[in-house]
């Protein structure tokens, strides 16, 4: 409690060009993902690179992205809460503003992505509840009003005291969010790629990478702009806990492929993605594995990169190349590979039975998840500058 | 246009209210008369239909095929460039080859119409519907267009609408934006009961030859249920319990 007390949280003030020029460059782009969305709904999806066979693409890896992302970025305000870590107690304001912001971003995204997002008010009220669809809807909006009244109680210093029960309540909630949100892949039982219980816990480590990615990103970026001091033991430790996520998401993507290849019926999808599927395979091991894992990780590890700000910042973004990559092999190479209907025989139809589906985004579909996620970074900007979230400064501590 | 559409979307809602209505004097009038009566009745025999087919794979051509998917086109009013990957099928031909003999065979696939729908389960809304008569629909009234329906299909069977439609028909109420699939010609069974015929198995069954029946799944004595018990079928991905309503033979 002494840090909670002696710590002090302001807006950002700073009105430099290049401050205000980020934030002009993340509203237009977000626009244009919007416009980009209202031209899709009007000419229809046959404009995009979804077909279908390929019925989501590359708007669902930007989403998926977001909302992953988002609850993990929710993380570092749970160790600060539920686990009593109070070294970590001035990043929790942060890191409950930056959740909620990707969270809406990668919302919008699904919704505008929609076959009829002038529908939403259906989705709001008609609730098929063995969908797990149906129960992310509520899940989300859930974990939005949460957060929102977590936050308050934290930034208000006589609800302070109820802020510890609000921070387990959010910590509590966005673990059940996380696996509903695999969970979606992870109830396709009729699509090799999918059908895996492991898919819930792989969500769940690598929402706590690419959140922690994202603010160790936005942490720099808004502290530099402002000027503000951002002792390097207070990044020491998010590049330990970064390095850890890391390895976590590896650990669970290994053990998923193992698992997978034991079975013979498996096989072919394994060899698909593992060896002989173009895109997916160039992806898999040079994007989601090389860059997005091992580099990183030997980044975040190496003895000689340990005080290097920008090794982090590298570091971070290299994870979230990874995470497109790992996505999008998870939702676009899942689809691709063809359903086994006649195990057996050699399938040929008039709709691309039996062959890899070919998928190539448009450009709409990829500036609509631009837009979301620009979108969602703008809230967080301008989150931090009306409200007092981020502190004044991060010294060296005093032992 | 409306009183057919009506017909379609609102069946299951009047279904509903008659059983409960049935269930209700059942338990005012004849209180000890019926003491137990089984939870699944409805899935093995009951007065309840549930309409399917049986394609007999062995008496179809390559242009029987064909046949079938434009009789479906003409009584829908969908058409499909064969080399879009965005047109929607409600039907398709499907070759398939053993890879060790060569030998090779045609097939109608549509929706199978299954007991345990995975589109109905995963659907937020509850657009895919099941009626009581087995028969799987979407309400376009209440589909978002989020496909994950089709994404959990084993069978490929749906098709989501990615341009704006014109000049459709009464009977086949369609829109951009949501999702379709074979209705088993709701309209033609809803008018004609077991006497129906779906416009694919028309397309292809003559005085002296069939290949498609149509018919109660759960009236042991239909000829449907009689043919399945003297010759049987495959049901398409048994392995995952769903219990289709379309069963082929010959494969």
């Amino acid at each position: 409690m002494k840090m909670q007390s002696s710590m002090r949280y302001a807006e950002i003030k700073t009105s430099t060009a290049n401050y205000w020029g980020i934030l002009v460059v993340l509203a237009v782009l977000a626009l244009v993902g919007f416009a980009a969305a209202h031209h899709m709904d009007t000419e229809g999806h046959h404009i995009t690179g979804m077909t279908n066979q390929v019925v989501w693409g590359l708007p669902h890896v930007f989403a998926i992205f977001l909302i992953v992302a988002a609850s993990g970025a929710l993380n570092l305000a749970s160790i600060a809460s539920v686990f009593g870590k109070q070294d970590y107690k001035p990043l929790a304001r942060f890191s409950a503003v930056l959740s909620i912001a990707l969270l809406v971003g990668g919302l919008a995204i699904l919704l505008l992505d929609l076959g009829r997002p002038d529908r939403l008010i259906v989705a709001m009220t008609y609730y098929n509840f063995k969908s797990i669809f149906a129960w992310n809807i509520i899940l989300y909006t859930g974990f939005i009003v949460i957060v929102l009244a977590y936050l308050w109680l934290m930034m208000e210093r006589r609800m302070y005291k109820w802020s510890k029960p609000a921070g387990l309540l959010a910590f509590t909630w966005r673990l059940i969010l996380t696996p509903g949100t695999g969970s979606i892949f992870g109830f396709l039982v009729a699509r090799e790629a999918y059908d895996s219980a492991l898919l819930a816990p792989l969500f769940i480590v690598m929402s706590f990478a690419f959140g922690l990615a994202i603010f160790i990103i936005l942490l720099m970026l808004s502290f530099r702009l402002d000027q503000r001091e951002l002792d390097s033991s207070h990044l020491q430790r998010l590049r330990k806990l970064l390095g850890l996520f890391t390895a976590a998401v590896l650990y669970f993507v290994i053990v998923f492929h193992l698992t997978k290849l034991y079975g013979t019926q498996n096989h072919d999808f394994e060899r698909f993605i593992l060896l002989d599927g173009g895109i997916y395979t160039l992806l898999f091991w040079i994007f989601q594995i090389g860059l997005g894992n091992l580099l990183p990780l030997a980044m975040l590890y190496a003895p000689s990169l340990q005080r290097s700000n920008s090794a982090l910042v590298i570091a971070s973004l290299l994870v979230i190349v990874g995470a497109f990559a790992q996505l999008y092999i998870i939702i676009v190479g899942g689809q691709a590979y063809p359903l086994n209907i006649f195990p057996g025989y050699i399938v040929e139809s008039s709709f691309f039975d039996g062959v890899i589906n070919a998928y190539t985004p448009s450009l709409w579909e990829f500036l609509l998840g631009i837009g979301g996620v620009t979108g969602a970074v703008l809230i967080a900007l301008l989150g931090i500058r009306v409200l007092p979230i981020m502190p004044e400064g991060l010294p060296a501590e005093v032992q | 246009m409306a009183t057919e559409l009506d017909n379609i979307e609102l069946r299951p809602a009047r279904r509903k209210f008659l059983k409960s209505a049935a269930a209700l004097a059942t338990t005012l009038i004849a209180p000890g008369v019926i003491l137990y009566k089984p939870g699944h009745a409805s899935n093995t025999s009951s007065n309840i239909p549930r309409w399917g087919l049986l394609i007999d794979t062995n008496a179809l051509s390559e242009s029987d095929v064909d046949a079938c998917v434009s009789a479906c086109q003409r009584e829908h009013g969908w058409e499909s460039d064969p080399d879009s990957r965005t047109d929607a099928q409600w039907i398709r031909k499907v070759k398939l080859t053993d890879a060790e003999s060569g030998h090779q065979r045609f097939l109608p696939m549509m929706c199978l119409h299954c007991e345990n729908p995975p589109c109905v389960d995963v659907c937020p809304t509850g657009a895919s519907f099941k009626r009581d008569d087995g028969i799987v629909l979407v309400n376009k009234h209440t589909c978002i267009g989020c496909r994950y329906c089709m994404m959990a299909c084993p069978y490929k069977a749906r098709s989501f609408i990615h341009e704006p439609l014109k000049d459709q028909l009464p009977v086949a109420p369609r829109g951009k934006g949501t999702v379709e699939s074979c209705t088993l010609c709701v309209h033609r069974i809803d008018r004609d009961g077991s006497d129906a015929i779906p416009a694919c198995a028309e397309a292809v069954n003559h005085a002296d030859r069939k290949a498609i029946w149509f018919g109660d799944l759960h009236d042991p004595q239909s000829e449907i249920s009689q043919r399945l018990q003297a010759l049987g079928a495959v049901k398409l991905r048994a392995d995952m319990g769903l219990n289709p309503g379309v069963r082929y033979q010959g494969l």
